[in-house]
């Protein structure tokens, strides 16, 4: 098949409006009114980079690449329509970790080419171009080398990293792996695969072919320091993870753009990158932790012996009590944590909210930024039980409005609005900021059973003399609610 | 062809947009906004075929059909998700459209 011989322009001002698409798509990401369209147009311009790459000269294999596109596209499309709501954090670690294996894959194909000419150019300084091209393979500088190996390196801890957390997600892995000096020991791993990276990138930038081994090594550890080093955090973090990993893939895939000296991966990689780091310095102020504290911290693991004891006891409710309370009440907080999206809440207490509504009551849904398992989780899953989102409230704009709110009721969260985070200098959390239940006249907790938080840290809510404890499964009480609330109209 | 600092100022430039374009997001749209980024990456599809496009020996055709099957994972993966959270965003008829904080 031959081309016509504008086709490489066409084909690269096809990926110029892409990369424009993706901009346009992500910015009206901004608003919820605009942001499906966003999404559409940012679809519009993938398509079309897709289409044309296969008219660009002098490419080959174009069955396997086929056949590997529509079978990518097919499973990934099957298993994203079927999965459920609440499996959104996995998923989007899943689809997120595959991008990153495909960028160090594709760091790995153009340097495992790049030392194949190598070894048959044995002296390429001056470089002779004609050389190269003989070879089929454009000569790499220093600056294209030394990013093919750090896209590898990115790419593939963004790869294993997002599968681990992927597994932990999922529930296969339900507990977090530490052992004794593994900070040392992933630190070896590290070294061992930087010391591999760059005794190869010297030699290829001195124009000598590498060892195999050399790259092989690289790519292995690079691989085995992802898991290692996902290996030890826990779930409550997850939210920073995933948005960290997310914006590691978009680097990597912004330096392979760079060695295959393709613009829209370039700025398509380097906006997701920027946009990540921003999203994951979010998710760890609200924790109050640097990113360093959540990736190295062992969070909970021993120390906080100096904590305050707790003094004053669980007071419980039953639901047709704690449902009167709230239907005579004037204003109503419901408060989600990752609880709710375990135990698929979510639907059920929206129908228990809008019968609060019908009586008059005004109801809004208070969420830290930082519930459940991923940015934004808690808004995820009040969107497919139906909330409007202008019911929805962020931290900053509820927390002076406790005060006046009659009942708060928390369900599925426990470090979040635990008030040890202000009071308590010992605590681990001690700073996180908080959604500030406890100033408001009531609080009702719907919670499994007596135990703690993740951080293993008890809730001094919970004890608070305004607090009443409503023992249960999230969806059960929320039934139970619902009921007793239907009884009272009866 | 795009070399030294040319490439470092779109380097810096797509930086900033990305900065800038978060910045202003309601945390309610974190979660498709991310996974909407998920999918913007998932252009190293084109990087993958142009990879797989241009491999010679076995070892380099392996890679680079897994590059381009991760790749078109991501971004099948990447829409779908988006598309389907950001279906279920919806506000009150009760409220005036369009009135948003």
């Amino acid at each position: 098949m031959t081309l016509p011989a504008w086709m490489p322009t066409v084909v690269d001002a096809v990926y110029f409006i892409a990369a424009v698409l993706f901009i346009w798509g992500l910015k009206r990401m901004s608003s919820p009114r605009t942001a499906r369209r966003g999404i559409v147009w940012a679809g519009v311009g993938m398509a079309a980079a897709i289409l044309v790459t296969f008219f660009l000269p002098g490419l080959h294999n174009l069955v396997p690449m086929a056949i590997a596109i529509v079978v990518g596209v097919a499973l990934s499309w099957i298993v994203g329509r079927r999965v459920a709501m609440t499996a959104m954090p996995q998923m989007v670690a899943l689809f997120n970790g595959m991008g990153g294996g495909a960028a160090a894959a594709i760091g790995a194909v153009e340097l495992i080419r790049f030392n194949a000419a190598l070894q048959l150019i044995p002296d390429t300084a001056p470089i002779q171009p004609e050389a190269w091209a003989a070879q089929n393979v454009g000569h790499l500088g220093s600056v294209e080398l030394a990013l093919a190996f750090l896209g590898v390196l990115i790419g593939a801890v963004s790869f294993t990293g997002s599968l681990i957390a992927f597994a932990k997600l999922q529930g296969w892995m339900d507990r977090r792996f530490v052992f004794p000096l593994q900070r040392w020991v992933n630190l070896a791993i590290f070294a061992g695969a930087i010391a591999c990276g760059a005794l190869a990138l010297i030699a290829g930038v001195e124009g000598h072919a590498f060892a195999w081994g050399l790259l092989a090594g690289f790519i292995v550890l690079s691989l085995v320091f992802g898991i290692a080093m996902t290996l030890p955090i826990g779930g409550a973090d997850m939210p920073v993870v995933i948005s960290m990993y997310n914006a590691f893939t978009g680097l990597a895939v912004a330096f392979e753009g760079f060695v295959l000296q393709n613009e829209a991966m370039i700025i398509a990689g380097m906006v997701v990158g920027a946009a990540g780091t921003l999203l994951t310095q979010l998710m760890a102020r609200a924790m109050n932790r640097s990113l360093g504290n959540v990736l190295f911290g062992n969070f909970g693991a021993g120390g906080a012996a100096a904590a305050q004891e707790i003094a004053g006891s669980q007071k419980p409710i039953d639901a047709s009590d704690a449902a009167v309370m709230m239907a005579y009440a004037e204003r109503v907080a419901i408060v989600p944590g990752y609880g709710m999206a375990v135990a698929q809440a979510q639907h059920k207490v929206w129908e228990f909210a809008k019968l609060l509504i019908d009586r008059g009551v005004k109801v809004r849904f208070a969420i830290h930024p930082v519930a459940g398992r991923m940015p934004g989780h808690m808004n995820v899953l009040l969107a497919e039980a139906g909330v409007p989102y202008d019911l929805i409230a962020d931290m900053d704009d509820i927390n002076p409005e406790f005060p006046n709110t009659d009942v708060a009721l928390v369900i599925g969260a426990n470090d979040v609005v635990n008030p040890v985070a202000k009071t308590d200098p010992g605590s681990p959390i001690y700073g996180m900021p908080i959604l500030d239940v406890a100033s408001c006249r009531n609080v009702i907790v719907i919670k499994r059973g007596r135990g703690k938080g993740f951080a293993g840290i008890e809730n001094a809510l919970f004890y608070a003399d305004n607090t009443r404890m409503l023992y249960g499964d999230g969806q059960a009480a929320a039934g139970e609610l619902i009921a007793a609330l239907k009884a009272l109209d009866a | 062809m795009i070399d030294g600092f040319l490439a470092l100022y779109i380097f810096m430039l797509a930086a900033f947009t990305g900065y800038e374009i978060i910045a202003r997001v309601p945390v309610i749209l974190h979660t498709p906004l991310m996974s909407g980024s998920n999918f913007v990456h998932g252009i190293v599809l084109v990087g993958a075929m142009v990879a797989l496009g241009h491999a010679s020996s076995n070892a380099e055709i392996a890679i680079g059909v897994v590059a381009v099957l991760l790749a078109a994972g991501n971004v099948a993966g990447g829409y779908v998700v988006t598309e389907r959270m950001l279906e279920m965003f919806k506000t009150s008829k009760s409220a005036a459209p369009g009135e948003k904080k």
